[in-house]
């Protein structure tokens, strides 16, 4: 009895499985083989097909416009962001865990309150004070609003997991006299290092990909970002299909590549960060 | 919360009874100037705009003049607009229909993951595949990938999937919420894995014991020790789903017609499309506080102090 209905509930779960990796795999197929696709068999081939003659004429067309220099504009921002939120949130996360006072539990729920907030209905505002502030159209524009907003999330994680560092160690570099931030770059960081990784990888993938800020805060060449120039490009090689396409693939390569060395790190960091 | 004060309440007592000078410093921590930054950057770029943007929803501006008072002009002029309105219908549409196609799917596909087989394993590493992709890479992929000229309707030689799915205001909005169901399941069901994996073993042994089979056991053991997971990631979705700007706007720009304007594309083309800052400023406001009630009444329902306990991570 017990065994029928175990091996019946695999079935459905098993079903179930192997219909989301369609789901998910399948579009993904589409844009890799019609990437490869020379332009004029875009409509005359089964969309699924393997192309006959596959050519990589299409990402040469992409590279042909400028499209290195966004993907630079992109590495900036994200390295920079990160550091960022990492040099900011760290310390604030440090001494959330270690003081139990009124007022470090209202700065906490201070930074949390942005996760239940729809931050970005604020977009108007953040324009005005990017052009008060002189910084309009710079690389800046992006770096600093992207990072306030990454705030919420990553006080969480790493909050999460500082709250694990036994407190006995905490006593034992007391007792050692060593200082507060002698305590949090020594015991602290090593610690919760595997946090600090997860909301770093979470933190770059956000940034990487995001649209509205360089939408709406830069206007100029020189300082577009990979989704930008990804929309700026279908709007101007709409017949390009493949060109179109090779340019997603190529967005999500050097996140692919974080995800292929890290994906332990970053599925594992993030299921405990939220989930605890 | 109360968990959070009763654990903060052990520490401080641990301490106290060690004594010494030692003990004084540790109850006390690091000065809160170490939060200063994170505060500064928070304060600026996150609070302030908050609150400016309500200011802001009193004011005329087209983005680049000068700011002036227009008291309650905006906000007539909104709240009378048939566009506000239909952004307001779509918005709540849009959430609603995302939470209740990802949510099912999230828990059954967290609980497939949570599995110990190797087989679940693998899958996974395909399963967040999705969330490597920007919203605006999706978007076009999904675009192409539904033209009905060259799209994935013509692999299967089936009649109804060449249909504009896209060009047609009746479907365009279902396939934006699949669309956003197919980028965002990973993400929730990592949430569901976790919390999955998280469950007492004993309970499941206990029910094995009396006899209830792997169906039984996930409606009377695993689903109801999800719901403080269900209403945390149920805020994060819907919170979330208040925002999607990129994938819309880049997929149907609103269109066809208005039939896809929810609310924060709305508040966009006002704004930079129209040059009417005040007025996208009201319809910001609007998100603002539909997210603010949402959030709050979810966790009013799930029992706030669990949930808050448990994104504490307590």
């Amino acid at each position: 009895m017990i065994r029928i209905k175990g091996k019946e509930y695999n079935i459905i779960g098993g079903a179930l499985g192997w219909i989301w990796l369609l789901i998910t795999v399948v579009p993904i197929y589409y844009i890799v083989v019609t990437s490869l696709r020379e332009s004029n068999a875009v409509y005359a081939d089964n969309p699924l097909s393997f192309p006959e003659h596959p050519t990589v004429s299409a990402y040469e067309r992409v590279f042909a416009n400028d499209f290195l220099m966004y993907v630079k504009n992109s590495v900036f921002v994200t390295i920079v962001t990160v550091l960022v939120i990492l040099l900011v949130c760290i310390p604030a996360a440090y001494v959330i865990v270690r003081r139990t006072d009124a007022g470090s539990r209202r700065l906490y729920k201070i930074f949390i309150s942005g996760l239940a907030i729809p931050m970005q209905a604020t977009i108007i505002p953040v324009y005005y004070l990017i052009i008060q502030i002189g910084l309009y159209d710079t690389l800046w524009a992006l770096i600093l609003p992207s990072a306030a907003f990454a705030i919420p999330i990553t006080i969480l994680i790493l909050t999460n997991f500082l709250r694990d560092v036994p407190q006995s160690l905490f006593e034992a570099m007391a007792v050692d006299g060593a200082s507060e931030f002698k305590t949090m770059i020594q015991l602290a960081l090593p610690m919760v290092k595997p946090a600090v990784i997860t909301v770093a990888i979470y933190d770059a993938l956000n940034v990487w990909n995001g649209f509205l800020f360089p939408l709406i805060l830069t206007q100029s060449t020189e300082n577009r970002v990979i989704p930008l120039s990804l929309w700026l490009f279908q709007g101007q090689f709409t017949v390009d299909v493949p060109g179109i396409l090779a340019a997603v693939v190529i967005s999500v390569l050097p996140i692919l590549a974080a995800y292929i060395i890290g994906r332990r790190q970053m599925v594992a960091g993030l299921t405990a960060g939220f989930g605890k | 919360m109360t968990e959070m004060k009763t654990k903060a309440g052990r520490r401080s007592r641990a301490s106290r009874s060690r004594g010494g000078s030692g003990s004084a410093a540790l109850r006390k921590g690091p000065s809160l100037w170490y939060a200063a930054p994170a505060m500064i950057l928070f304060g600026i770029f996150a609070l302030i705009p908050l609150v400016g943007v309500v200011v802001l929803s009193f004011m005329n501006w087209d983005g680049l003049g000068a700011v002036t008072w227009n008291g309650l002009g905006n906000w007539k002029a909104m709240l009378s607009d048939p566009l506000t309105l239909n952004g307001l219908k779509l918005t709540l549409i849009l959430t609603l229909a995302c939470w209740a196609v990802q949510t099912p799917v999230s828990i059954l596909l967290g609980v497939f993951m949570a599995g110990k087989q190797k087989y679940r394993a693998f899958l996974a590493v395909f399963f967040f595949l999705p969330l490597l992709f920007s919203s605006t890479a999706v978007a076009i992929a999904f675009k192409n990938l539904l033209d009905p000229q060259f799209g994935i309707g013509k692999a299967f030689g089936w009649k109804w999937l060449e249909q504009n799915f896209l060009g047609d205001p009746k479907t365009a909005l279902w396939v934006l919420i699949l669309v956003v169901s197919w980028c965002f399941v990973p993400l929730h069901s990592l949430l569901y894995q976790g919390a999955v994996r998280q469950i007492p073993a004993s309970l499941y042994e206990a029910a094995r014991i009396d006899g209830a089979g792997t169906v039984r056991q996930f409606f009377s053991i695993t689903l109801p020790q999800l719901k403080y997971t269900f209403a945390t990631d149920s805020t994060l979705m819907i919170v979330g789903s208040l925002t999607y700007f990129d994938l819309v706007y880049v997929m149907t720009s609103g269109g066809p017609g208005n039939a896809t304007r929810i609310m924060p594309l709305d508040m966009y083309i006002k704004g930079f499309k129209s040059y009417d800052m005040g007025g996208a400023s009201v319809i910001g406001v609007l998100i603002l506080a539909m997210g603010i009630v949402i959030s709050l009444l979810l966790n009013k329902l799930s029992g706030a102090d669990k949930m808050e306990s448990q994104m504490e991570g307590v």
